[in-house]
């Protein structure tokens, strides 16, 4: 079986987000980027599948900028065996993302696609719950656990009540969450390795995917800063805030 | 999870824009690289560092190893650390490739250690001897010791040591005495005392490779008596498989001020019948086999001193930038809110020395490195020039790092006040840690004695007048940039100073005055290193200057060169000129510390 795994490149978890002067979006030049941790997730549990003898291919897909191709570097320096590259500078939103990802599939016939829950720029968890229904295959969104046997899926999933487990005929769609694995460091003959691995670049003209931005992003500016807290002195004056300043009660 | 290290956005400017070294791609030896691959061995490093090492730091202070049943007991992260560092292939990443290496240049491979004993330095120190001691046995070693020991130590089956000291014998190791007696199947039996020993004894499991100084009976006295011997803790056969248990003993181990996540350990070597050795290279060679290395495992005693420097200073920054103190000087009015204490000039004096000495000084290092990758793989001409400079420079890398990031260290703690002191901040343990800098590999009296009395003259001061040459190369450069004329001027009138007190030392040396030129070596040393970093600074801000040209610059980038420039700006304006007080009485050879009479105290 083929895995399919869907790779992100975003502003590097460490970086404090700038957001530019004139509010037009966050500024990323010459800013840290890395590979979306949970698709570092994603990557490690296809990885997994591959080492215990489930999986025979892994391949990782990055859609976005030229730079994305240091993203599928890292994750061929994971264990992914090879990188497909859908070059655009147009900014692309999870629709678009979705539409790429399933001509990816139609030509690639991965058995099982497995991606982030969310990227921690945009937060949007949308990608993989936009390309299952796309392709029309059942889903597990906020992996914990991923067992395959006899071509079926058992996925825990992390939901508000506590874990939910679901069976899956294959192909499905996986999205991961963070209590699934903890992703391995890329050790340095695989860093080197990963440099030898191919990568295929295609384009969305080429997969005949309109990618064109259907939301218009009016405005971006910093969250208020947190304003230093008070000392109240009894219940009833904390109640009487919450409910006549924060009006949260 | 942002543990402060170092800055990578430092590093990168370090290493792209001033380095340069995205050009040693170009060479033979390193052309599978490019700055990809850099970054994500860098990534990997800090994602280690940040994982195994620094989340322990404080536990390994806390809990330093313990005698017991004639075995040093360490934390179990301690052989956590060590393994996953090995596991990554950083222990083999400088090697060829023909050994399993990654033929990565030392500048890069000294950028990512440097993360590693920013995050923890005590955990680090044992996969840096045993860095060393793959080193001294790939170049000293012979065909069938490398065969045998080598790949113990670059897979991580085994850590090594470095077995200089002798309790009567530290910086003068002439003066050692363990002693080596030849066996007729060609190997030799060791009996002696070693103390000191960094990793000396651990349980990790695994070997420990020993690489021991000790006299062949009958040897001159002296230095020029002195072979180097491999002396495994566990016997090993041809296969490289682990047997008996050599003939040397845990006698103790030290309760250090810091660094004590590290085994420091009394040995003794041949207890019973004699602990068996290996004899490295020829007889009596063993002292400058030894010094041969040291260039390379003196820039690693200066990084670590930087790496502590550098994480401190932005603990305390972050400090400085969180902690509400006070009022504007100019603000009387006691109802205003408290302001962060960045805001007062003097937490950002502190700041801004912390930042000159470390951000200089790990230029200096990493420049250092980098003349390690042009001895390896430049041209004939790059490769002699390179060579004298690393020599002359190394006591600065080494010494100057040790005095100006401790300083950094002192400094982080006055700018967290009373906070500082208290072990609830870690301001306190970078201190301690770093001042074992100072002492170790060559204590700064003796380094400076080595610039002195030798580096500065050897080969016909060879070193001195290259780096005369890059100085006066960078001084041009700087010359068309109006921005920097203030600093060229300072730094070319301390060249001018500098360069007028070496030529009248020089002719004192060579005459009668040579003990009285010696007696002052300290001082000197101090004058030469606050030169270097001036020239390192000039450089950084000659960077600044053009990345500050940089057509859609951000703002955080435009601050980050801004940054640059203003702590050249500091560094040059307040702490260069403190040469000139010195250079008067280095220039009249001042006697009065030659002077001084034991019985006067
Ligand atoms: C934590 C730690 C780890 C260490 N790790 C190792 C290790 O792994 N392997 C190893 O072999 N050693 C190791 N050492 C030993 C270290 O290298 C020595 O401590 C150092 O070389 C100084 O020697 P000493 O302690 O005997 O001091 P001494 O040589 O007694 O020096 C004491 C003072 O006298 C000064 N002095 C001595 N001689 C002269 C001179 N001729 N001229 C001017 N001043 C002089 C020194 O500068 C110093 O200030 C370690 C030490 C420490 C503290
Ligand atoms: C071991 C120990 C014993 C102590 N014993 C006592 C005791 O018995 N009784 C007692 O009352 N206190 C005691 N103290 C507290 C001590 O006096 C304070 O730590 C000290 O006054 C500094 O205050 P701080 O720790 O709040 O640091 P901060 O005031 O937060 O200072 C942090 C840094 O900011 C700088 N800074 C702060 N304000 C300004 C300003 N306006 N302008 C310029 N720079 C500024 C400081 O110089 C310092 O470098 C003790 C502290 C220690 C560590």
């Amino acid at each position: 079986m083929k895995i399919l795994v869907p790779v992100k490149r975003v502003v590097d978890y460490n970086v404090k987000i700038r957001v530019k002067p004139d509010g037009s979006g966050v500024d990323t030049a010459n800013v840290k980027m890395s590979m979306n941790p949970f698709d570092e997730i994603a990557v490690e549990e296809a990885i997994r599948l591959k080492e215990a003898g489930v999986a025979s291919e892994v391949v990782a897909v990055s859609c976005g900028v030229a730079q994305c191709q240091e993203t599928l570097r890292a994750a061929m320096a994971m264990g992914a065996d090879r990188g497909i590259l859908v070059q655009t500078d147009v900014e692309l939103q999870p629709l678009a993302v979705a539409k790429l990802l399933k001509a990816v599939v139609e030509k690639e016939q991965p058995g099982l696609v497995i991606a982030g829950k969310q990227a921690i720029d945009d937060d949007a968890n949308q990608t993989g719950q936009m390309l299952a229904a796309l392709l029309g295959w059942p889903q597990a969104t906020f992996a914990s656990k991923v067992v395959v046997t006899d071509g079926k899926l058992t996925v825990t999933r992390e939901v508000d009540g506590g874990l939910e487990t679901l069976e899956l005929p294959l192909p499905a769609v996986i999205t991961t969450d963070l209590r699934l694995n903890e992703p391995r460091f890329a050790t340095l003959p695989n860093i080197m390795k990963a440099k030898k691995k191919p990568i295929d670049t295609l384009t969305p003209e080429a997969l005949g995917v309109d990618v064109t931005p259907r939301l218009a992003t009016l405005k971006v500016e910093e969250p208020p800063k947190r304003k230093a807290g008070v000392m109240v002195g009894s219940v009833d004056e904390l109640i009487e805030k919450l409910r006549n300043e924060a009006k949260v009660i | 999870m942002d543990e402060k290290l170092i800055s990578r956005r430092d590093l990168a400017f370090q290493l792209y824009e001033v380095l340069k070294v995205e050009s040693l791609t170009q060479r033979p030896r390193y052309q599978e690289h490019d700055r990809g691959t850099f970054e994500a061995i860098l990534d990997t490093a800090q994602q280690i560092a940040e994982t195994h090492f620094a989340p322990f730091n404080r536990k390994a202070d806390e809990n330093e190893p313990v005698f017991e049943d004639g075995q040093a007991r360490t934390i179990p992260e301690t052989k956590a650390a060590v393994q996953a560092h090995a596991a990554a292939g950083f222990l083999v990443a400088h090697h060829d490739a023909a050994l399993g290496g990654m033929q990565l240049p030392a500048v890069v491979v000294n950028a990512a250690m440097a993360l590693f004993k920013a995050a923890n330095v005590s955990f680090a120190a044992y996969p840096l001897l045993t860095l060393a001691a793959g080193n001294l046995i790939h170049r000293y070693g012979s065909e069938e010791q490398k065969k045998r020991f080598l790949p113990l130590l670059l897979d991580g089956r085994a850590t090594g040591t470095m077995c200089l000291t002798e309790p009567h014998a530290g910086s003068s190791l002439g003066d050692l005495r363990t002693r080596a007696e030849p066996q007729p199947d060609g190997t030799y039996r060791l009996f002696g005392n070693k103390i000191f020993i960094s990793g000396g004894d651990h349980d990790f499991g695994g070997n420990i490779i020993h690489l021991v100084l000790a006299r062949i009976s009958g040897a001159p006295p002296g230095v020029k008596g002195i072979s180097l011997f491999i002396v495994p803790k566990f016997l090993v056969d041809e296969a490289g498989r682990m047997g008996a248990r050599n003939d040397v003993v845990l006698a103790g181990l030290l309760h250090k001020m810091g660094y004590r996540g590290t085994t420091s350990t009394v040995l003794t070597f041949g207890d019973r019948d004699g602990a068996v050795g290996y004899l490295v290279g020829e007889p009596h060679q063993g002292l400058k086999y030894m010094f041969h290395m040291m260039n390379e495992a003196r820039i690693g005693v200066g990084m670590g001193a930087i790496a502590l420097g550098y994480t401190g200073y932005l603990h305390a920054l972050d400090y400085a930038r969180n902690r509400p103190q006070g009022r504007p000087l100019a603000n009387k009015d006691p109802a205003s809110p408290q302001v962060p204490i960045i805001e007062h000039p003097d937490v950002r004096r502190m700041l801004l020395a912390q930042k000159s000495y470390v951000e200089g000084c790990l230029a200096l290092g990493l420049y250092a490195a980098r003349l390690v990758d042009d001895i390896r793989t430049g041209n004939e001409a790059e490769r002699a020039r390179a060579q004298e400079l690393l020599d002359l420079l190394t006591p600065v890398v080494k010494a100057g790092s040790s005095q100006f990031c401790l300083k950094a260290n002192e400094l982080a703690i006055q700018v967290f006040g009373g906070a500082g002191y208290t072990r609830d901040y870690p301001v306190e343990q970078f201190y301690r840690d770093n001042r074992l800098n100072p002492i170790h590999e060559g204590t700064d009296g003796i380094q400076s004695l080595d610039l002195l009395g030798r580096k500065l003259w050897q080969n016909g001061s060879a070193g001195l007048k290259a780096l005369l040459r890059e100085v006066e190369t960078t001084l041009q450069e700087a010359a068309g940039e109006n921005e920097l004329a203030e600093l060229v001027e300072a730094l070319r009138g301390a060249r001018d100073t500098l360069a007028a007190l070496i030529m009248r030392l020089g002719s004192l040396m060579s005459g009668a005055q040579a003990e009285q030129v010696l007696a002052n070596s300290f001082p000197f040393l101090e004058v030469f290193s606050r030169f270097v970093l001036a020239w390192q600074w000039l450089r950084q801000a000659l960077v600044a200057v053009s990345g500050l040209r940089r057509a859609d610059l951000s703002e955080d980038e435009a601050n980050f060169y801004r940054g640059k420039l203003h702590a050249a700006r500091y560094f040059l304006r307040w702490e260069l000129p403190q040469i000139e007080p010195l250079c008067r009485l280095l220039e009249r050879c001042d006697p009065t510390f030659l002077s001084m009479k034991d019985e006067w105290f």
